[in-house]
């Protein structure tokens, strides 16, 4: 269904083109040896070369193309054999050089794509115009002075892989979903660890709208640093709508650079830096052409791990789950790992509904990681277990997963220590229901004389004599011969 | 090809260089001598001719990555006109 | 002693150091009486006596000790293009006031690691652009040659190293270093009488010296023989893998190159290079230069290096572009000059403008306008593909010769404050030495003989990649020829 903004003169579509930074990982910089942790003393990472200091040339680190390449088959992504590192010229304070190296006409990956999970199930797929590798500026701050600017250089040079989309998106929720796969996608690779808060993935947004049916794209405004999901999708709807409202009142869209302001909600125009936007790229001299050895993009195609796509596809041939699930379990690696883990051997229905049932609820009450689970993997097999070969009822499972995250001990363990072993003794039952049934002869009447509904009233005393141990099969079973 | 005063302007606004009002007819003028003369390379047919990248056969090296260089922020800031707190210091920059 | 201590070759220098002749210490001294006595030449931008002498001594005491570098003990002057670790270097450029690398070049430092010993930091051209040492912020260079017929005009040495030309001229420096982007080692060399050698392109790494044209820009040492200049080459190069365009290849021991045997070697004379309008003794003497190549045994062979027209135009479009990003970084903001703005813009501005001179601002501002939008492929991409046809053209000579002859420059020095009407006719001087740089193929400026004037003239031997080695070698059999042993007028004795 066609997602439309209804405005005063009819229909409008968005369309939606995202330029993602994702920093890459890497223990140095892009061109120099300095180290590039994040959160480190002002300018304690910074070598000469970052500094831009004379006489100063870069030399290229080989882990950052790697990712580079990585990224690219891993986003389906043609990989350039051959590609040029450029000078983009402009000044700022955060940039020593006065002049960002980057990649302008001979980016290190070309045409690639990305699919869409989208919420109701279904998926999309969105084209990726390219991947070039650049370096990251150094970071300003304005609010510890009156009149002064504060530069700090430790970021100054640290690698970036811009990753630009086709205009292929049509909602913010396709942004939205854009984002988290590609998220997944990135750190399914190890190639950046996508945390927006961080700033190690940040997001610019092309946005443009046209009537519906239009086929031409319309003039688009840049939409600078969004730096969440939820404000990427803010951003886009804001600025769709102030665009609709600007042609239906007569006016043009002119291409500019705006800026989100996330607490008011609104994107601005940076008209300031307008007039300045001649980069003069050309190809950096200090530096050669890249050129790739087939081989070596073979070898690093052969050792990409599985990725979300087939992972998810795997787990619904494989494991017979939903699409919905397999999705949601193969978003974070780690997590589908962990889900594997406990499945291996079990039914794996189960499994996917523990996992992203009472498993994903207590992690998320307790604001715990994948990597610090609130059980382990082994632990929940095990309980998995205890319900599969009757040990426990599923009420008792509940009970019993709590129990685990609140001790630590194994599931085995706690049944025993506390007692809670299914009770499966047909006499023990017989035993339980004949007691009931001699307590409530008036029930037993009114049952007898055709009012069904009492059934689940005699399951309900049987499992509280026995405080919910016994199997509900067998009480079942040995309750509808008993009242025959 | 001759520069007017205004592109003169302009070029010196992306260069960041300050150019006294009464010296930009005469920049101008030795700019637009210089394309003039540097002009004639558009007689050359270059077409198919790749762009020169570099002297001899070789490739861009690349270095390990590993952390070798950083760690003397004394060092960058030594030389710095305005610096403190371990930071550089320039006029307040407003977004 | 029969020769003064200023007046010996490197060779001869290391010749003495080894018997015990003198020292170090003595060499050194000779040498900062005879710098502090030429003060006049404005040869030096900084002088480094106190710590000459030191290094002195601890040459001296490694020499004690049988440690013995390829240069130990010589006192030379350093181009102050070349970052020294504690020492202020400037570029010649007010806009880097005050600044002290804390870090020392690499081509520096390979001099140290041979024993070298830096007498000070010698003028030049403004971040290296120019031709006659005139737009120093430190004051022009005076060249120590003066012309017969009017001596009392200050000349200029060329340029841009024109402060090592002179230095080592004067005998104020046994060698020194030059960088060179379209000429500025082989023209002041030519202008001052003395041997200076562009290697080739990635033979010297470029890590520690102040950028010009980063594509073009290259080291070389300038000595008063072909000998010395094989000796302080090989101290100079090597592989750097701090610089990515230096090259993974061997130094090989550039004195053994120097047979003297040249019989059967092909010359390359490109007719190009004697365009309608050459001074008459300029081509008299590159003439000569043949017949003494002939002599010894090679064959002159006519070329055509069709390009050759366009170099010029080529090399003014590549490297002020390549210069006018290189010199981004002088901002007033981590190093070097500030002139205060109340916005950042406003710094920049005030800084840039003030901190750099004319022929700076000139070519940032033309760099700056061929590579803005619309313009590139005009100007910077043709630029490069005629550098691809310059260098075809060599490709193809040197499959019929193996190294080429030519004048250096179009002229003997010129008086300070002459040619400085256009910076065209300025930069004319660079029309024999530029293909080359273009090219990036080694170049070697000798001095061959006096002007009617009594000034020095050169000629250029251009080599293929990386055979330094024919060139010093073809360039040791000329210098004999020649038997240049004419002195400047202002050297004291």
């Amino acid at each position: 269904m066609a997602y439309v903004i209804e405005g005063e003169t009819g229909d409008w579509e968005i369309v939606i083109g995202l330029e993602v930074h994702a920093q890459v990982i890497s223990k140095a910089k892009l061109f120099s040896g300095a180290a590039t942790e994040f959160g480190a003393e002002p300018n304690t990472q910074v070598s000469f070369v970052d500094a831009g200091f004379p006489g100063m040339l870069p030399v290229i680190n080989e882990v950052c193309v790697e990712q580079a390449v990585r990224t690219g088959l891993g986003l389906k992504a043609a990989i350039n054999e051959r590609s040029v590192f450029a000078r983009k010229n402009y000044f700022y304070a955060d940039l020593p050089n006065g002049y960002q190296i980057s990649q302008y006409e001979q980016p290190i990956v070309g045409n690639g794509e990305i699919v869409l999970d989208m919420p109701d199930g279904s998926s999309r797929t969105v084209g990726i115009e390219r991947l070039h590798l650049e370096q990251d500026a150094g970071k300003s701050l304005h609010d510890q002075h009156a009149t002064k600017s504060f530069i700090d250089l430790n970021r100054a040079g640290v690698a970036l892989m811009e990753i630009v989309s086709k205009p292929d998106l049509r909602t913010p929720e396709e942004a939205g979903a854009y984002l988290r796969k590609l998220r997944s996608i990135l750190r399914y690779l190890g190639s950046c660890d996508g945390n927006m808060e961080e700033g190690s993935m940040r997001c610019d947004v092309n946005v443009s709208v046209r009537p519906v049916g239009e086929a031409e794209l319309r003039t688009r405004a840049e939409v600078k640093n969004v730096n969440s999901m939820r404000f990427v999708m803010q951003a886009i709807e804001y600025e769709a709508r102030r665009q609709i409202e600007v042609y239906e009142t007569g006016g043009s869209v002119v291409q500019e650079t705006r800026l989100f302001d996330s607490g008011k909600g609104e994107t601005r125009s940076m008209r300031s830096k307008e007039h300045a936007h001649d980069y003069r790229y050309f190809p950096d001299p200090d530096l050669l052409p890249l050129v790739l050895d087939p081989a070596w993009v073979e070898a690093i195609k052969a050792s990409l791990p599985e990725l979300p796509d087939d992972k998810k596809e795997r787990f619904v041939r494989d494991w017979g789950l939903t699409p919905y699930d397999a999705g949601v379990l193969v978003a974070e690696r780690a997590t589908a790992d962990f889900f594997e883990t406990v499945a291996t051997g079990r039914d794996a229905k189960l499994a996917a509904n523990w996992v992203t049932g009472d498993f994903f609820a207590a992690m998320n009450r307790m604001g715990r990681g994948i990597d610090n689970p609130p059980v382990s993997a082994a632990d929940l097999g095990g309980l998995i277990d205890l319900i599969s070969d009757n040990t426990i009822s599923g009420r008792i499972a509940k009970e019993l997963f709590e129990l685990m995250i609140e001790t630590g001990k194994p599931p085995a363990v706690l049944v025993e220590e506390k007692g809670l072993r299914q009770v499966t003794d047909t006499g023990a039952i017989d035993a339980a229901i004949a007691a009931v049934l001699e307590k409530n002869p008036d029930k037993v009447a009114e049952y007898k004389s055709g009012k069904d509904k009492l059934f689940g009233f005699f399951v309900g005393q049987v499992m509280k004599a026995t405080q919910g141990k016994a199997n509900p099969a067998l009480v079942n079973d040995i309750l509808k011969s008993r009242l025959g | 090809m001759s520069l007017d005063k205004t592109t003169v302007t302009a070029i010196a606004h992306l260069a960041r260089i300050e150019v006294p009002e009464d010296e930009l007819d005469h920049l101008a003028s030795e700019l637009s001598g210089i394309l003039d003369f540097v002009e004639q390379l558009a007689e050359v047919d270059t077409d198919g001719v790749e762009p020169m990248t570099s002297v001899a056969a070789m490739v861009l090296p690349r270095r390990a990555d590993a952390v070798t260089d950083g760690g003397y922020p004394d060092k960058i800031l030594a030389n710095a006109p305005e610096a403190d707190e371990g930071f550089f210091l320039v006029p307040k920059v407003v977004e | 002693m029969t020769t003064a201590l200023t007046d010996l070759t490197i060779a001869g220098a290391l010749d003495g150091l080894a018997k015990g002749e003198f020292t170090a210490v003595e060499l050194t001294e000779a040498h900062l009486r005879a710098m502090e006595a030429a003060r006049g030449l404005n040869a030096f931008i900084t002088e480094t006596p106190d710590l000459a002498l030191e290094r002195a001594r601890a040459s001296d005491s490694r020499r004690r000790g049988g440690q013995i570098g390829s240069m130990e003990g010589i006192p030379i002057g350093m181009k102050d293009l070349f970052c020294t670790e504690g020492v202020r270097t400037t570029a010649a450029s007010h806009i880097l006031d005050g600044f002290t690398p804390p870090y020392e070049s690499t081509v520096s430092a390979n001099l140290i690691k041979a024993g070298a010993v830096m007498l000070g930091k010698t003028n030049l051209d403004e971040f290296a652009m120019g031709s006659a040492n005139i737009t120093s912020h430190h004051g022009p260079v005076v060249s120590p040659w003066r012309r017969r017929s009017d001596p009392g005009v200050d000349l200029v040495p060329g340029g841009s190293s024109g402060g090592s030309a002179a230095a080592v001229a004067a005998r104020l420096a046994m060698a020194a270093t030059g960088t060179d982007t379209g000429g500025s080692i082989r023209q002041p060399a030519s202008f001052c009488g003395i041997v200076g050698i562009k290697p080739t392109y990635g033979r010297c790494s470029r890590w520690g010296v102040v950028a010009f044209a980063s594509s073009l820009d290259q080291a070389g040492p300038m000595t008063r023989t072909v000998r010395d200049a094989a000796i302080m080459l090989g101290a100079m190069a090597g592989h750097d893998p701090k610089d990515s365009t230096s090259a993974p290849i061997a130094v090989p021991d550039f004195t053994k190159a120097l047979t003297g045997e040249v019989r059967g070697l092909r010359i390359g004379v490109p007719r190009e290079y004697r365009p309608e309008g050459l001074a008459p003794e300029i081509a008299a003497l590159w003439d000569q230069g043949i017949d003494w190549l002939r002599q010894a045994g090679a064959v002159p062979v006519e070329i055509t290096l069709p390009h050759t027209r366009h170099a010029l135009a080529t090399y003014y479009i590549v490297a002020p572009a390549e210069a006018s990003s290189n010199l981004a970084r002088y901002d007033g903001v981590r190093f070097g000059l500030r002139v205060e703005g109340k916005t950042l813009d406003e710094l920049y501005r005030k800084t840039r403008g003030e901190g750099f001179g004319k022929e700076v601002r000139r070519r940032i501002l033309i760099g700056t306008y061929v590579l803005s939008a619309g313009y590139y492929d005009a100007y910077y991409a043709k630029a490069q593909k005629l550098r691809s046809l310059i260098a075809r053209d060599f490709r193809e000579a040197f499959e019929k010769v193996d190294v080429i002859l030519t004048p250096t420059a179009p002229s003997a020095a010129f008086g300070l404050g002459e040619k400085t009407d256009n910076p065209i006719t300025m930069y004319l001087n660079d029309v024999f030495t530029i293909p080359t740089s273009l090219a990036g193929l080694p170049g070697l400026s000798l001095p061959a003989g006096l002007s009617a004037d009594g000034l020095p003239l050169g000629l250029q031997l251009i080599g293929r990649p990386f055979d330094e080695e024919t060139v010093l070698n073809v360039a040791g059999v000329m210098e004999s020829a020649a038997g240049f042993t004419a002195r400047p007028a202002r050297v004291e004795a």
